[in-house]
Protein backbone atom coordinates (compact mmCIF):
# COMPACT_ATOMS: atom_id res chain seq x y z
CA UNK A 1 0.00 0.00 0.00
CA UNK A 2 1.28 3.45 -0.94
CA UNK A 3 0.30 6.15 1.56
CA UNK A 4 0.87 9.88 1.28
CA UNK A 5 0.62 11.84 4.53
CA UNK A 6 0.40 15.62 4.23
CA UNK A 7 1.68 17.47 7.28
CA UNK A 8 1.68 21.08 8.39
CA UNK A 9 4.28 22.79 10.52
CA UNK A 10 2.39 24.91 13.05
CA UNK A 11 3.02 26.82 16.30
CA UNK A 12 2.94 24.56 19.36
CA UNK A 13 -0.55 24.46 20.91
CA UNK A 14 0.63 26.38 24.00
CA UNK A 15 1.88 29.32 21.91
CA UNK A 16 0.65 32.78 22.78
CA UNK A 17 0.01 34.13 19.28
CA UNK A 18 1.31 37.65 18.48
CA UNK A 19 2.00 39.49 15.23
CA UNK A 20 4.70 41.82 13.89
CA UNK A 21 5.14 44.21 10.95
CA UNK A 22 1.96 46.16 11.63
CA UNK A 23 -0.02 43.00 12.26
CA UNK A 24 0.78 41.50 8.87
CA UNK A 25 3.07 38.65 10.00
CA UNK A 26 3.07 36.00 12.70
CA UNK A 27 5.73 36.77 15.30
CA UNK A 28 7.84 33.61 15.12
CA UNK A 29 10.28 34.72 17.82
CA UNK A 30 10.39 32.10 20.55
CA UNK A 31 7.69 29.98 18.89
CA UNK A 32 8.24 26.22 18.74
CA UNK A 33 6.88 24.62 15.59
CA UNK A 34 5.33 21.18 15.73
CA UNK A 35 3.62 18.78 13.36
CA UNK A 36 -0.08 19.67 13.23
CA UNK A 37 -1.67 17.54 15.99
CA UNK A 38 -4.28 16.14 13.60
CA UNK A 39 -1.61 15.42 10.98
CA UNK A 40 0.29 13.58 13.69
CA UNK A 41 -2.70 11.25 14.14
CA UNK A 42 -2.80 10.64 10.38
CA UNK A 43 0.91 9.86 10.30
CA UNK A 44 0.68 7.50 13.27
CA UNK A 45 -2.11 5.52 11.58
CA UNK A 46 -0.25 5.43 8.26
CA UNK A 47 2.82 3.95 9.97
CA UNK A 48 0.65 1.36 11.73
CA UNK A 49 -1.02 0.35 8.45
CA UNK A 50 2.38 0.02 6.79
CA UNK A 51 3.73 -2.08 9.64
CA UNK A 52 0.73 -4.40 9.32
CA UNK A 53 0.33 -4.73 5.57
CA UNK A 54 3.61 -3.49 4.08
CA UNK A 55 4.04 -0.61 1.67
CA UNK A 56 5.49 2.87 1.91
CA UNK A 57 4.65 6.08 3.72
CA UNK A 58 5.63 9.35 2.04
CA UNK A 59 5.39 12.60 3.99
CA UNK A 60 4.55 15.78 2.10
CA UNK A 61 4.85 19.33 3.37
CA UNK A 62 4.18 22.55 1.52
CA UNK A 63 6.45 25.00 3.27
CA UNK A 64 9.77 26.76 3.56
CA UNK A 65 13.07 25.21 4.62
CA UNK A 66 12.22 26.09 8.23
CA UNK A 67 9.67 23.23 8.17
CA UNK A 68 12.40 20.61 7.75
CA UNK A 69 12.78 19.75 11.47
CA UNK A 70 9.09 18.82 11.50
CA UNK A 71 9.54 16.73 8.34
CA UNK A 72 12.58 14.95 9.84
CA UNK A 73 10.53 14.13 12.92
CA UNK A 74 7.90 12.50 10.69
CA UNK A 75 10.65 10.40 9.10
CA UNK A 76 11.89 9.47 12.59
CA UNK A 77 8.39 8.33 13.51
CA UNK A 78 8.39 5.89 10.60
CA UNK A 79 7.73 7.56 7.24
CA UNK A 80 10.06 6.26 4.52
CA UNK A 81 10.63 9.36 2.46
CA UNK A 82 9.60 12.99 2.31
CA UNK A 83 8.79 15.65 -0.23
CA UNK A 84 8.80 19.36 0.53
CA UNK A 85 7.14 21.71 -1.94
CA UNK A 86 9.20 24.83 -1.54
CA UNK A 87 6.52 27.52 -1.06
CA UNK A 88 4.78 29.41 1.72
CA UNK A 89 1.43 27.71 2.40
CA UNK A 90 -0.62 30.86 1.97
CA UNK A 91 -4.05 29.61 1.01
CA UNK A 92 -5.92 26.28 1.18
CA UNK A 93 -6.50 26.12 -2.58
CA UNK A 94 -2.84 26.81 -3.31
CA UNK A 95 -1.67 24.11 -0.87
CA UNK A 96 -4.19 21.64 -2.28
CA UNK A 97 -2.99 22.32 -5.80
CA UNK A 98 0.58 21.53 -4.75
CA UNK A 99 -0.49 18.29 -3.09
CA UNK A 100 -2.60 17.31 -6.12
CA UNK A 101 0.35 18.01 -8.43
CA UNK A 102 2.59 15.68 -6.40
CA UNK A 103 -0.08 12.99 -6.13
CA UNK A 104 -1.45 13.11 -9.67
CA UNK A 105 0.70 10.44 -11.29
CA UNK A 106 1.99 8.75 -8.16
CA UNK A 107 -0.99 6.39 -7.61
CA UNK A 108 -1.23 6.59 -3.83
CA UNK A 109 -3.84 4.29 -2.30
CA UNK A 110 -4.47 6.67 0.57
CA UNK A 111 -3.84 10.37 0.94
CA UNK A 112 -4.11 11.20 4.63
CA UNK A 113 -3.90 14.46 6.51
CA UNK A 114 -5.33 16.07 9.62
CA UNK A 115 -8.97 17.12 9.56
CA UNK A 116 -7.69 20.70 9.77
CA UNK A 117 -4.52 22.62 10.42
CA UNK A 118 -4.42 24.35 13.78
CA UNK A 119 -3.25 27.67 12.33
CA UNK A 120 -5.99 28.45 9.81
CA UNK A 121 -8.42 25.75 10.99
CA UNK A 122 -9.94 25.78 7.53
CA UNK A 123 -10.32 22.03 7.27
CA UNK A 124 -10.53 22.46 3.52
CA UNK A 125 -7.33 21.10 2.04
CA UNK A 126 -8.33 17.43 1.88
CA UNK A 127 -11.60 18.21 0.14
CA UNK A 128 -9.98 20.42 -2.47
CA UNK A 129 -7.21 17.86 -3.12
CA UNK A 130 -9.87 15.18 -3.61
CA UNK A 131 -11.89 17.40 -5.92
CA UNK A 132 -8.82 18.23 -8.01
CA UNK A 133 -7.89 14.55 -8.26
CA UNK A 134 -11.46 13.35 -8.80
CA UNK A 135 -11.36 11.15 -5.68
CA UNK A 136 -13.79 10.74 -2.78
CA UNK A 137 -12.99 12.59 0.44
CA UNK A 138 -14.08 11.67 3.95
CA UNK A 139 -13.52 13.68 7.15
CA UNK A 140 -13.21 13.61 10.13
CA UNK A 141 -12.10 9.97 10.21
CA UNK A 142 -11.86 8.40 13.70
CA UNK A 143 -11.23 4.77 12.71
CA UNK A 144 -9.48 3.53 9.57
CA UNK A 145 -8.98 -0.09 8.61
CA UNK A 146 -8.06 -1.40 5.19
CA UNK A 147 -9.19 -4.77 3.92
CA UNK A 148 -7.74 -5.47 0.48
CA UNK A 149 -9.08 -2.72 -1.73
CA UNK A 150 -11.70 -1.48 0.73
CA UNK A 151 -11.37 1.04 3.54
CA UNK A 152 -13.60 0.62 6.57
CA UNK A 153 -14.04 3.96 8.22
CA UNK A 154 -15.80 5.54 11.18
CA UNK A 155 -16.58 9.18 10.55
CA UNK A 156 -17.75 11.64 13.19
CA UNK A 157 -20.94 13.53 12.44
CA UNK A 158 -22.83 16.04 14.58
CA UNK A 159 -24.02 14.25 17.67
CA UNK A 160 -22.73 10.85 16.57
CA UNK A 161 -20.84 8.81 14.03
CA UNK A 162 -21.31 6.69 10.93
CA UNK A 163 -19.70 3.53 9.58
CA UNK A 164 -18.54 3.85 6.00
CA UNK A 165 -17.06 1.57 3.36
CA UNK A 166 -15.29 2.90 0.31
CA UNK A 167 -12.88 1.65 -2.32
CA UNK A 168 -9.33 2.97 -2.45
CA UNK A 169 -7.92 5.40 -3.48
CA UNK A 170 -9.30 7.91 -0.99
CA UNK A 171 -8.43 11.25 0.54
CA UNK A 172 -9.08 11.34 4.30
CA UNK A 173 -9.04 14.03 6.98
CA UNK A 174 -8.08 12.35 10.28
CA UNK A 175 -8.63 12.98 13.98
CA UNK A 176 -8.37 11.05 17.24
CA UNK A 177 -8.76 8.27 18.17
CA UNK A 178 -7.52 6.98 14.78
CA UNK A 179 -4.17 6.15 16.42
CA UNK A 180 -2.05 7.18 19.38
CA UNK A 181 0.48 9.93 18.71
CA UNK A 182 3.91 8.37 18.21
CA UNK A 183 7.14 9.63 19.75
CA UNK A 184 10.30 8.97 17.75
CA UNK A 185 12.84 6.61 19.34
CA UNK A 186 16.63 6.92 19.11
CA UNK A 187 16.90 4.48 16.22
CA UNK A 188 14.20 6.33 14.32
CA UNK A 189 15.98 9.65 14.83
CA UNK A 190 19.26 8.15 13.56
CA UNK A 191 17.75 6.57 10.44
CA UNK A 192 15.68 9.69 9.68
CA UNK A 193 18.87 11.55 8.86
CA UNK A 194 19.58 9.33 5.88
CA UNK A 195 16.03 8.97 4.55
CA UNK A 196 15.39 10.88 1.30
CA UNK A 197 13.87 14.37 1.54
CA UNK A 198 13.18 15.72 -1.92
CA UNK A 199 12.56 19.43 -2.45
CA UNK A 200 10.39 20.35 -5.43
CA UNK A 201 9.29 23.74 -6.72
CA UNK A 202 5.60 24.69 -6.61
CA UNK A 203 3.25 24.73 -9.57
CA UNK A 204 2.43 28.39 -10.07
CA UNK A 205 -1.08 29.74 -10.00
CA UNK A 206 -3.05 32.88 -9.33
CA UNK A 207 -3.70 33.78 -5.70
CA UNK A 208 -7.37 33.38 -4.82
CA UNK A 209 -7.16 34.85 -1.31
CA UNK A 210 -4.70 36.97 0.65
CA UNK A 211 -4.56 37.99 4.29
CA UNK A 212 -4.28 41.75 4.52
CA UNK A 213 -3.81 41.88 8.30
CA UNK A 214 -4.24 40.04 11.56
CA UNK A 215 -5.83 41.05 14.83
CA UNK A 216 -5.86 39.76 18.40
CA UNK A 217 -9.13 39.34 20.29
CA UNK A 218 -10.03 42.09 22.76
CA UNK A 219 -9.30 40.93 26.31
CA UNK A 220 -12.32 39.92 28.37
CA UNK A 221 -13.33 42.31 31.13
CA UNK A 222 -12.47 41.37 34.68
CA UNK A 223 -14.16 38.32 36.07
CA UNK A 224 -17.02 38.84 38.50
CA UNK A 225 -16.69 36.39 41.39
CA UNK A 226 -19.71 35.01 43.20
CA UNK A 227 -19.30 33.29 46.58
CA UNK A 228 -20.12 29.57 46.44
CA UNK A 229 -22.66 29.89 49.23
CA UNK A 230 -24.57 32.40 47.10
CA UNK A 231 -24.33 30.37 43.88
CA UNK A 232 -27.97 31.19 43.02
CA UNK A 233 -26.90 34.78 42.41
CA UNK A 234 -25.05 33.63 39.31
CA UNK A 235 -28.30 32.55 37.70
CA UNK A 236 -29.86 35.93 38.52
CA UNK A 237 -26.88 37.74 36.96
CA UNK A 238 -26.98 35.60 33.83
CA UNK A 239 -30.66 36.42 33.56
CA UNK A 240 -30.74 40.13 34.36
CA UNK A 241 -27.20 41.41 33.68
CA UNK A 242 -25.68 39.23 30.94
CA UNK A 243 -29.17 38.42 29.58
CA UNK A 244 -28.12 35.09 28.14
CA UNK A 245 -30.74 32.98 29.91
CA UNK B 1 -26.33 37.15 -9.83
CA UNK B 2 -27.97 36.27 -6.50
CA UNK B 3 -26.15 35.32 -3.31
CA UNK B 4 -26.62 31.58 -2.83
CA UNK B 5 -27.10 30.12 0.66
CA UNK B 6 -26.95 26.41 1.41
CA UNK B 7 -29.43 25.49 4.14
CA UNK B 8 -29.87 22.38 6.27
CA UNK B 9 -32.72 20.88 8.24
CA UNK B 10 -32.47 18.97 11.48
CA UNK B 11 -35.40 16.77 12.48
CA UNK B 12 -37.52 18.48 9.81
CA UNK B 13 -36.83 22.06 10.88
CA UNK B 14 -34.58 24.67 9.32
CA UNK B 15 -31.45 24.68 11.46
CA UNK B 16 -30.81 27.80 13.51
CA UNK B 17 -27.38 28.12 11.95
CA UNK B 18 -29.04 28.03 8.52
CA UNK B 19 -31.41 30.83 9.52
CA UNK B 20 -28.34 32.81 10.47
CA UNK B 21 -26.68 31.99 7.14
CA UNK B 22 -29.76 33.13 5.19
CA UNK B 23 -29.92 36.41 7.10
CA UNK B 24 -26.17 36.88 6.54
CA UNK B 25 -26.53 36.07 2.83
CA UNK B 26 -29.45 38.48 2.51
CA UNK B 27 -27.34 41.24 4.08
CA UNK B 28 -24.53 40.54 1.61
CA UNK B 29 -27.10 40.61 -1.20
CA UNK B 30 -28.31 43.98 0.04
CA UNK B 31 -24.74 45.30 0.13
CA UNK B 32 -24.06 44.09 -3.41
CA UNK B 33 -27.42 45.09 -4.88
CA UNK B 34 -28.78 41.64 -5.54
CA UNK B 35 -31.12 39.06 -3.98
CA UNK B 36 -30.62 35.99 -1.79
CA UNK B 37 -31.50 32.48 -2.95
CA UNK B 38 -31.50 29.57 -0.52
CA UNK B 39 -30.84 26.03 -1.65
CA UNK B 40 -31.89 22.89 0.23
CA UNK B 41 -30.85 19.40 -0.81
CA UNK B 42 -32.63 16.16 0.05
CA UNK B 43 -35.94 15.46 1.76
CA UNK B 44 -37.60 18.55 3.15
CA UNK B 45 -41.06 19.86 3.75
CA UNK B 46 -41.76 22.71 1.29
CA UNK B 47 -43.69 24.77 3.81
CA UNK B 48 -40.70 24.60 6.14
CA UNK B 49 -38.34 25.62 3.32
CA UNK B 50 -40.59 28.57 2.52
CA UNK B 51 -39.71 29.97 5.98
CA UNK B 52 -36.30 30.86 4.51
CA UNK B 53 -38.20 33.96 3.32
CA UNK B 54 -38.57 35.11 6.91
CA UNK B 55 -34.82 35.58 7.12
CA UNK B 56 -34.43 37.35 3.79
CA UNK B 57 -34.33 34.74 1.00
CA UNK B 58 -36.45 35.73 -1.99
CA UNK B 59 -36.43 32.25 -3.47
CA UNK B 60 -35.65 28.70 -2.41
CA UNK B 61 -34.30 25.99 -4.70
CA UNK B 62 -35.02 22.44 -3.63
CA UNK B 63 -33.10 19.49 -5.08
CA UNK B 64 -34.89 16.33 -4.04
CA UNK B 65 -33.71 13.50 -6.22
CA UNK B 66 -34.13 10.32 -4.10
CA UNK B 67 -30.40 9.73 -4.42
CA UNK B 68 -29.96 12.86 -2.31
CA UNK B 69 -32.03 11.62 0.64
CA UNK B 70 -28.96 10.76 2.67
CA UNK B 71 -26.51 13.61 3.41
CA UNK B 72 -23.57 13.27 1.01
CA UNK B 73 -21.01 16.07 0.95
CA UNK B 74 -19.75 15.25 -2.53
CA UNK B 75 -23.13 15.00 -4.24
CA UNK B 76 -24.49 18.00 -2.35
CA UNK B 77 -21.48 20.04 -3.47
CA UNK B 78 -22.22 19.08 -7.09
CA UNK B 79 -25.81 20.28 -6.66
CA UNK B 80 -24.82 23.57 -5.02
CA UNK B 81 -22.16 24.21 -7.69
CA UNK B 82 -24.81 23.67 -10.38
CA UNK B 83 -27.15 26.07 -8.57
CA UNK B 84 -24.40 28.68 -8.32
CA UNK B 85 -23.93 28.38 -12.06
CA UNK B 86 -27.64 28.60 -12.83
CA UNK B 87 -28.05 31.63 -10.57
CA UNK B 88 -24.80 33.23 -11.70
CA UNK B 89 -23.90 33.52 -8.01
CA UNK B 90 -20.59 35.10 -7.13
CA UNK B 91 -21.07 34.62 -3.37
CA UNK B 92 -22.00 31.29 -1.74
CA UNK B 93 -22.71 31.18 2.00
CA UNK B 94 -22.80 28.10 4.23
CA UNK B 95 -23.15 27.80 8.01
CA UNK B 96 -20.36 25.63 9.38
CA UNK B 97 -21.49 22.09 10.18
CA UNK B 98 -20.10 18.64 9.58
CA UNK B 99 -22.03 18.40 6.30
CA UNK B 100 -21.10 21.92 5.20
CA UNK B 101 -17.44 21.24 6.02
CA UNK B 102 -17.54 18.27 3.67
CA UNK B 103 -19.06 20.44 0.94
CA UNK B 104 -17.20 23.75 1.09
CA UNK B 105 -13.84 22.39 0.00
CA UNK B 106 -15.31 20.40 -2.89
CA UNK B 107 -17.27 23.47 -3.93
CA UNK B 108 -14.14 25.61 -3.81
CA UNK B 109 -12.40 23.03 -5.99
CA UNK B 110 -15.24 22.90 -8.50
CA UNK B 111 -15.73 26.66 -8.75
CA UNK B 112 -12.08 27.62 -8.21
CA UNK B 113 -13.43 29.98 -5.61
CA UNK B 114 -11.80 32.16 -2.98
CA UNK B 115 -12.74 30.51 0.27
CA UNK B 116 -12.94 31.90 3.79
CA UNK B 117 -13.64 29.46 6.61
CA UNK B 118 -14.75 30.49 10.12
CA UNK B 119 -16.09 33.87 8.99
CA UNK B 120 -17.34 35.97 11.91
CA UNK B 121 -18.49 39.26 10.37
CA UNK B 122 -20.18 40.69 7.30
CA UNK B 123 -17.72 41.41 4.49
CA UNK B 124 -16.12 44.81 4.06
CA UNK B 125 -16.61 45.90 0.46
CA UNK B 126 -14.77 49.20 0.88
CA UNK B 127 -11.62 47.90 -0.70
CA UNK B 128 -12.16 44.67 -2.59
CA UNK B 129 -14.03 41.90 -0.73
CA UNK B 130 -12.56 41.43 2.74
CA UNK B 131 -13.89 39.10 5.42
CA UNK B 132 -12.81 38.65 9.02
CA UNK B 133 -12.28 35.10 10.14
CA UNK B 134 -11.18 33.33 13.28
CA UNK B 135 -7.75 31.62 13.09
CA UNK B 136 -5.34 29.84 15.46
CA UNK B 137 -8.40 28.19 17.01
CA UNK B 138 -9.86 31.47 18.17
CA UNK B 139 -6.57 32.94 19.40
CA UNK B 140 -6.52 35.53 16.58
CA UNK B 141 -8.38 36.92 13.58
CA UNK B 142 -7.41 37.40 9.95
CA UNK B 143 -8.79 39.83 7.39
CA UNK B 144 -8.90 37.85 4.14
CA UNK B 145 -9.21 39.49 0.80
CA UNK B 146 -11.08 37.14 -1.52
CA UNK B 147 -9.74 37.85 -4.99
CA UNK B 148 -11.37 35.10 -7.04
CA UNK B 149 -14.50 35.79 -9.07
CA UNK B 150 -16.53 33.41 -6.90
CA UNK B 151 -16.36 33.67 -3.13
CA UNK B 152 -17.37 31.02 -0.62
CA UNK B 153 -18.01 32.03 2.98
CA UNK B 154 -18.36 29.42 5.72
CA UNK B 155 -19.73 31.30 8.71
CA UNK B 156 -19.35 30.48 12.39
CA UNK B 157 -22.25 30.37 14.78
CA UNK B 158 -23.23 33.73 16.31
CA UNK B 159 -21.77 35.73 13.42
CA UNK B 160 -25.00 37.66 13.07
CA UNK B 161 -28.34 37.82 14.90
CA UNK B 162 -31.13 37.15 12.40
CA UNK B 163 -34.18 39.39 12.36
CA UNK B 164 -37.41 37.78 11.22
CA UNK B 165 -40.24 39.09 9.04
CA UNK B 166 -43.42 37.25 8.13
CA UNK B 167 -42.62 36.88 4.42
CA UNK B 168 -42.31 33.41 2.98
CA UNK B 169 -40.31 32.54 -0.11
CA UNK B 170 -41.45 30.54 -3.16
CA UNK B 171 -39.88 27.10 -3.44
CA UNK B 172 -38.77 25.92 -6.91
CA UNK B 173 -37.63 22.42 -7.58
CA UNK B 174 -34.12 22.10 -8.92
CA UNK B 175 -32.90 19.00 -10.72
CA UNK B 176 -29.31 19.27 -11.90
CA UNK B 177 -27.38 16.36 -13.42
CA UNK B 178 -25.80 14.17 -10.72
CA UNK B 179 -22.41 12.44 -10.96
CA UNK B 180 -22.28 8.70 -10.31
CA UNK B 181 -18.79 9.21 -8.92
CA UNK B 182 -20.34 11.14 -6.01
CA UNK B 183 -22.13 8.01 -4.82
CA UNK B 184 -19.24 5.57 -4.38
CA UNK B 185 -19.08 5.80 -0.58
CA UNK B 186 -21.52 3.58 1.24
CA UNK B 187 -22.71 4.47 4.71
CA UNK B 188 -23.37 1.17 6.49
CA UNK B 189 -24.83 2.55 9.70
CA UNK B 190 -25.38 5.80 11.50
CA UNK B 191 -25.45 6.37 15.21
CA UNK B 192 -26.89 9.70 16.24
CA UNK B 193 -28.26 10.97 19.50
CA UNK B 194 -31.84 12.13 18.89
CA UNK B 195 -33.73 14.75 20.81
CA UNK B 196 -30.49 16.21 22.17
CA UNK B 197 -29.51 19.75 21.33
CA UNK B 198 -26.66 19.57 18.84
CA UNK B 199 -23.54 21.02 20.44
CA UNK B 200 -22.44 23.20 17.48
CA UNK B 201 -25.98 24.61 17.24
CA UNK B 202 -26.51 25.25 20.94
CA UNK B 203 -26.93 28.75 22.38
CA UNK B 204 -26.16 27.50 25.88
CA UNK B 205 -23.55 24.90 26.77
CA UNK B 206 -22.76 23.24 30.10
CA UNK B 207 -19.33 21.64 29.95
CA UNK B 208 -17.39 19.61 32.46
CA UNK B 209 -13.90 18.26 32.97
CA UNK B 210 -11.87 15.91 35.06
CA UNK B 211 -13.06 17.71 38.19
CA UNK B 212 -16.28 15.66 37.92
CA UNK B 213 -14.23 12.63 39.08
CA UNK B 214 -16.07 10.04 36.99
CA UNK B 215 -18.84 9.42 34.42
CA UNK B 216 -21.23 8.36 37.20
CA UNK B 217 -21.42 12.00 38.32
CA UNK B 218 -22.53 13.45 34.97
CA UNK B 219 -26.13 13.50 36.12
CA UNK B 220 -25.33 16.80 37.87
CA UNK B 221 -24.12 18.30 34.59
CA UNK B 222 -27.06 16.92 32.64
CA UNK B 223 -29.57 18.23 35.19
CA UNK B 224 -28.31 21.79 34.82
CA UNK B 225 -28.14 21.44 31.03
CA UNK B 226 -31.70 20.15 30.93
CA UNK B 227 -33.01 22.94 33.14
CA UNK B 228 -31.34 25.50 30.85
CA UNK B 229 -32.14 23.66 27.57
CA UNK B 230 -28.39 23.61 27.03
CA UNK B 231 -26.15 21.12 25.25
CA UNK B 232 -23.44 19.27 27.16
CA UNK B 233 -19.74 19.32 26.33
CA UNK B 234 -16.53 18.08 27.93
CA UNK B 235 -12.74 18.48 28.04
CA UNK B 236 -10.40 16.23 26.08
CA UNK B 237 -9.28 13.95 28.95
CA UNK B 238 -12.94 13.26 29.68
CA UNK B 239 -13.55 11.94 26.16
CA UNK B 240 -10.13 10.22 26.09
CA UNK B 241 -11.15 8.35 29.26
CA UNK B 242 -14.47 7.46 27.57
CA UNK B 243 -16.47 9.17 30.30
CA UNK B 244 -18.29 11.01 27.49
CA UNK B 245 -18.63 10.46 23.72
CA UNK B 246 -15.99 12.05 21.51
CA UNK B 247 -18.44 14.38 19.76
CA UNK B 248 -18.79 16.31 23.04
CA UNK B 249 -15.08 17.11 23.23
CA UNK B 250 -14.39 20.82 22.74
CA UNK B 251 -11.06 22.57 22.28
CA UNK B 252 -8.12 22.78 19.98
CA UNK B 253 -8.43 19.14 18.93
CA UNK B 254 -12.18 18.94 19.38
CA UNK B 255 -15.22 20.95 18.35
CA UNK B 256 -14.94 24.73 18.32
CA UNK B 257 -18.03 26.42 19.64
CA UNK B 258 -19.25 29.99 20.06
CA UNK B 259 -22.45 29.85 22.12
CA UNK B 260 -24.01 32.73 24.06
CA UNK B 261 -23.16 31.03 27.34
CA UNK B 262 -20.47 28.49 28.22
CA UNK B 263 -20.45 27.11 31.77
CA UNK B 264 -17.22 25.24 32.60
CA UNK B 265 -17.42 22.90 35.60
CA UNK B 266 -14.24 21.37 36.99
CA UNK B 267 -12.16 22.32 33.95
CA UNK B 268 -8.73 23.83 34.60
CA UNK B 269 -8.68 26.03 31.50
CA UNK B 270 -5.64 24.74 29.61
CA UNK B 271 -4.80 26.86 26.58
CA UNK B 272 -5.84 24.02 24.26
CA UNK B 273 -9.24 23.87 25.92
CA UNK B 274 -9.72 27.65 25.86
CA UNK B 275 -8.91 27.71 22.16
CA UNK B 276 -12.13 25.93 21.32
CA UNK B 277 -14.46 27.94 23.55
CA UNK B 278 -13.04 31.44 23.93
CA UNK B 279 -15.34 32.94 21.33
CA UNK B 280 -18.34 32.19 23.56
CA UNK B 281 -20.14 35.43 24.45
CA UNK B 282 -20.29 34.80 28.20
CA UNK B 283 -18.06 32.34 30.07
CA UNK B 284 -18.79 31.03 33.57
CA UNK B 285 -16.17 29.03 35.45
CA UNK B 286 -16.80 26.85 38.49
CA UNK B 287 -13.65 25.42 40.01
CA UNK B 288 -12.58 24.60 43.56
CA UNK B 289 -9.10 25.96 42.89
CA UNK B 290 -9.08 29.78 43.03
CA UNK B 291 -5.85 29.75 40.98
CA UNK B 292 -7.28 27.72 38.09
CA UNK B 293 -6.18 29.51 34.88
CA UNK B 294 -9.72 29.42 33.47
CA UNK B 295 -10.80 32.25 35.83
CA UNK B 296 -8.58 34.62 33.81
CA UNK B 297 -10.75 34.03 30.74
CA UNK B 298 -14.10 34.07 32.51
CA UNK B 299 -16.84 36.66 32.86
CA UNK B 300 -18.30 35.08 36.01
CA UNK B 301 -16.62 32.72 38.42
CA UNK B 302 -17.43 30.65 41.47
CA UNK B 303 -14.66 29.15 43.58
CA UNK B 304 -16.34 26.07 44.92
CA UNK B 305 -16.99 22.37 44.74
CA UNK B 306 -18.98 21.37 41.64
CA UNK B 307 -20.78 18.71 43.66
CA UNK B 308 -22.28 21.43 45.86
CA UNK B 309 -22.58 24.28 43.37
CA UNK B 310 -24.22 22.45 40.43
CA UNK B 311 -27.37 21.32 42.30
CA UNK B 312 -27.86 24.85 43.63
CA UNK B 313 -27.59 26.31 40.13
CA UNK B 314 -30.04 23.77 38.75
CA UNK B 315 -32.54 24.60 41.47
CA UNK B 316 -32.09 28.33 40.84
CA UNK B 317 -32.73 27.90 37.11
CA UNK B 318 -35.89 25.92 37.81
CA UNK B 319 -37.04 28.72 40.12
CA UNK B 320 -36.61 31.43 37.43
C1 LIG C 1 -1.83 19.00 21.33
C2 LIG C 1 -2.82 19.06 22.44
C3 LIG C 1 -4.16 19.28 22.13
C4 LIG C 1 -5.12 19.35 23.14
N1 LIG C 1 -6.42 19.57 22.80
C5 LIG C 1 -7.33 19.72 23.80
C6 LIG C 1 -8.70 19.99 23.49
O1 LIG C 1 -9.09 20.09 22.32
N2 LIG C 1 -9.57 20.14 24.50
C7 LIG C 1 -9.21 20.03 25.82
O2 LIG C 1 -10.07 20.18 26.71
N3 LIG C 1 -7.94 19.74 26.13
C8 LIG C 1 -7.00 19.58 25.16
N4 LIG C 1 -5.71 19.26 25.50
C9 LIG C 1 -5.43 18.91 26.90
C10 LIG C 1 -5.23 20.10 27.82
O3 LIG C 1 -3.88 20.48 27.79
C11 LIG C 1 -5.62 19.75 29.26
O4 LIG C 1 -4.86 18.65 29.68
C12 LIG C 1 -7.09 19.44 29.46
O5 LIG C 1 -7.91 20.44 28.88
C13 LIG C 1 -7.42 19.34 30.93
O6 LIG C 1 -8.73 18.89 31.12
P1 LIG C 1 -9.52 19.18 32.46
O7 LIG C 1 -9.55 20.63 32.70
O8 LIG C 1 -10.81 18.46 32.38
O9 LIG C 1 -8.66 18.41 33.54
P2 LIG C 1 -7.58 18.99 34.67
O10 LIG C 1 -6.60 19.82 34.01
O11 LIG C 1 -7.22 17.78 35.39
O12 LIG C 1 -8.48 19.95 35.52
C14 LIG C 1 -9.48 19.54 36.41
C15 LIG C 1 -9.94 20.79 37.13
O13 LIG C 1 -11.03 20.46 37.95
C16 LIG C 1 -10.89 21.14 39.18
N5 LIG C 1 -11.62 20.36 40.17
C17 LIG C 1 -11.31 19.14 40.67
N6 LIG C 1 -12.25 18.73 41.53
C18 LIG C 1 -13.18 19.69 41.59
C19 LIG C 1 -14.40 19.87 42.32
N7 LIG C 1 -14.86 18.93 43.15
N8 LIG C 1 -15.09 21.01 42.14
C20 LIG C 1 -14.64 21.98 41.29
N9 LIG C 1 -13.53 21.86 40.59
C21 LIG C 1 -12.78 20.73 40.75
C22 LIG C 1 -9.42 21.23 39.45
O14 LIG C 1 -9.12 22.32 40.29
C23 LIG C 1 -8.88 21.42 38.02
O15 LIG C 1 -8.76 22.80 37.72
C24 LIG C 1 -4.73 19.19 24.50
C25 LIG C 1 -3.39 18.97 24.80
C26 LIG C 1 -2.43 18.91 23.79
C27 LIG C 1 -1.01 18.69 24.17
Amino acid sequence: MKILVCVTSVPDTTTKITFTDNNTKLNKAGVTFITGPYDDYALARAVELKEKAGGTVTVLNVGGADAEPVIRKCLAIGADEAIRVNAEPTDAYFVAEQIAAVAKDASYDLILMGRESIDYNGGQVHGIVAELLGLPSISPVMVLNVDGNTAKITREIEGGKEEIEAKLPLVLGCQEPIAEWKIPNMRGIMTARTKPLKVVEPVADEQLTAVSRYELPAPRGTVKMIPANEAEKLIQLLHTEAKVI
Amino acid sequence: MSVLIFVELDEGKLKKSSQEAIFYGAKVAEMTGTTATAIAVGQADESELATAGRFGATKVLHARDTRLNEPNGMAYATVVAAAAQQEGSTVVVLAKSSLADAMTARLAGKLKAGLAANVIELPDLGNGFVVKSSIYTGKAFAYNELKAGIKILAIKKNTITPEETDTTAPVDSFSPALNDSDFVISVKSTEKATGDILLPEADLVVSAGRGMKGPENWGLVEDLAQALHAATACSKPVSDLDWRPHHEHVGQTGIKISPNLYIACGISGAIQHLAGVNSSKVIVVINKDADAPFFKSADYGIVGDVFEVLPRLTAAVKAL
